[in-house]
């Protein structure tokens, strides 16, 4: 063989039109896996506000409470976090070889209920954010 | 010398006769099998003489991906486009050899059995692993996008190297190893029905490479064993005629960081399976047994 053609991995994403079910899971289950790692670290953050006096930290929550951005990004911190939990419980029965058949069906109910929780959840969050 | 020539000549003479006698026999008592024969050949003969069973006036596109590291021209891959005939029951392997028959006798691909046996035309037809042979035409969309399957260096067209892909199944030793024989010379090693049907998915796999060319995970890591050599060591695992020590091994093979713990149950591979074979199911029983084995203090 003189020489080959590899087609690489940039391609692959070009085909997102084609990912299944699964493939969308797992994408979905890494990414909000890093944003709540990432949540975290600004949750240590803010948190640590409070080793300065009670004060300090009241005003940073206060302070990022009257943002209307922060209220959306809570809203979006929920939605991962019910998709991360609902998913790994998913999972959790890929993992026992329980409903292997409708995984993909399952993946589709994380989506739904997560869609519920949040839409239901956006008047708590953003009450008196206007 | 001289004198065998007649004898043997007469002899040959009686054989023929009775060859005719015997296919005379058939012919008069043909049997439901004889007669499915004759009209299958009469059918041949038919298609042979007449036109091919061409759809009236229908014609499909087929964009085929060109690439020949070998000739200018060819060497930056390419797509070309293909008028073909629509017939009734036509596949795309059909499709792609009438292409290469009519229209460019260059275009380079694998085939053998056409009947989704020897696992050779797996190809990536309009975004999703398949054998060309058992795909019909008319389930897909037009144009039919024809590419040489993902994740695998592309030697020539549709051409992959497989050799990679060979190198894992052989990884896990794909033989049966009984620990012992059974008593007779010519007795046959005995397996209960239960286990028979417990294997049975896991024997149908014809080596296509198609799981493997769809797993993300196999592609980002080199090492990874890949769905299908797995598949492999789960039919040699779960079979009881290997016994409990063949077992051991078998699972701590599969029990490695690249070995089924690589997989992250995207379910391509299951869902891409020619042979339907429920890979994903038989990687999670792997993982169950190697964490069983694992705790197993007695
Ligand atoms: S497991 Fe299925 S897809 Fe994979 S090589 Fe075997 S037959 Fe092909
Ligand atoms: S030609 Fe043998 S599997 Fe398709």
């Amino acid at each position: 063989m003189s020489q080959s053609y590899n087609r690489g991995l940039v391609e692959d994403f070009g085909r997102w039109r084609e990912f299944t079910a699964g493939m969308w899971a797992w994408i979905f289950h890494k990414f909000t896996g890093w944003v709540l790692v990432g949540y975290l670290f600004t949750h240590i953050a803010v948190l640590s506000t409070a080793t300065t006096g009670a004060n300090a930290y009241t005003d940073t929550i206060q302070g990022l409470e009257s943002l209307l951005v922060v209220r959306i990004m809570e809203v979006g911190l929920l939605a991962v976090a019910v998709f991360h939990i609902l998913n790994g419980v998913r999972l959790l029965f890929v993992d026992l070889g329980l409903g292997l058949e409708s995984q993909d069906k399952s993946f589709y109910a994380s989506l739904v209920v997560t869609g519920v929780i949040v839409l239901a959840s956006i008047p708590t969050f953003l009450e008196g954010a206007f | 010398m001289s004198t065998q020539v007649p004898e043997e000549k007469e002899q040959s003479e009686t054989e023929q006769e009775v060859n005719a006698e015997t296919e005379a026999e058939i012919s008069e008592g043909a049997s439901y099998g004889d007669q499915r024969r004759d009209q299958r050949d009469a059918q041949r003969r038919q298609s042979v003489s007449g036109a091919p069973a061409d759809i009236e006036g229908e014609s499909f596109r087929l964009k085929v991906f060109r690439y020949d590291p070998e000739v200018e021209g060819k060497m930056e891959p390419r797509f070309d486009d293909f008028a073909v005939p629509k017939q009734k029951g036509m596949t795309v392997l059909d499709a792609l050899i009438y292409a290469r028959d009519r229209y460019d006798t260059t275009l380079t691909f694998r085939h053998s059995c056409r009947q989704a046996v020897c696992g050779s035309d797996a190809l990536f037809i309009n975004g999703r692993q398949r054998l060309g042979c058992q795909t019909q035409i008319s389930d897909l969309e037009e144009p039919v996008r024809v590419e040489p399957l993902p994740h695998q260096d592309v030697v020539k067209d549709l051409v992959v190297d497989m050799e990679h892909f060979y190198d894992q199944m052989h990884a896990v030793e794909p033989f049966f190893q009984p620990e012992e024989d059974p008593d007779g010379d010519l007795e046959e090693y005995r397996q209960t029905r239960e286990n028979r049907e417990k294997i049975k998915m896991s024997t149908r796999c014809i080596w296509c490479g198609a799981c493997m060319s769809s797993c993300n995970i196999a592609a980002g890591d080199n090492q990874y064993l890949g769905p299908a050599a797995i598949n492999k060591a789960y039919r040699f695992a779960m079979d009881e005629r290997e016994g409990e020590n063949m077992k051991e091994h078998r699972l701590n093979v599969m029990d490695q960081e690249h070995g089924v713990w690589r997989c992250q149950t995207q379910f391509s591979c299951t869902n891409v399976c020619p042979k339907d074979i429920p890979l994903t199911e038989h990687i999670q029983e792997l993982k169950r047994e190697a964490v069983k084995q694992n705790l197993k203090f007695w």
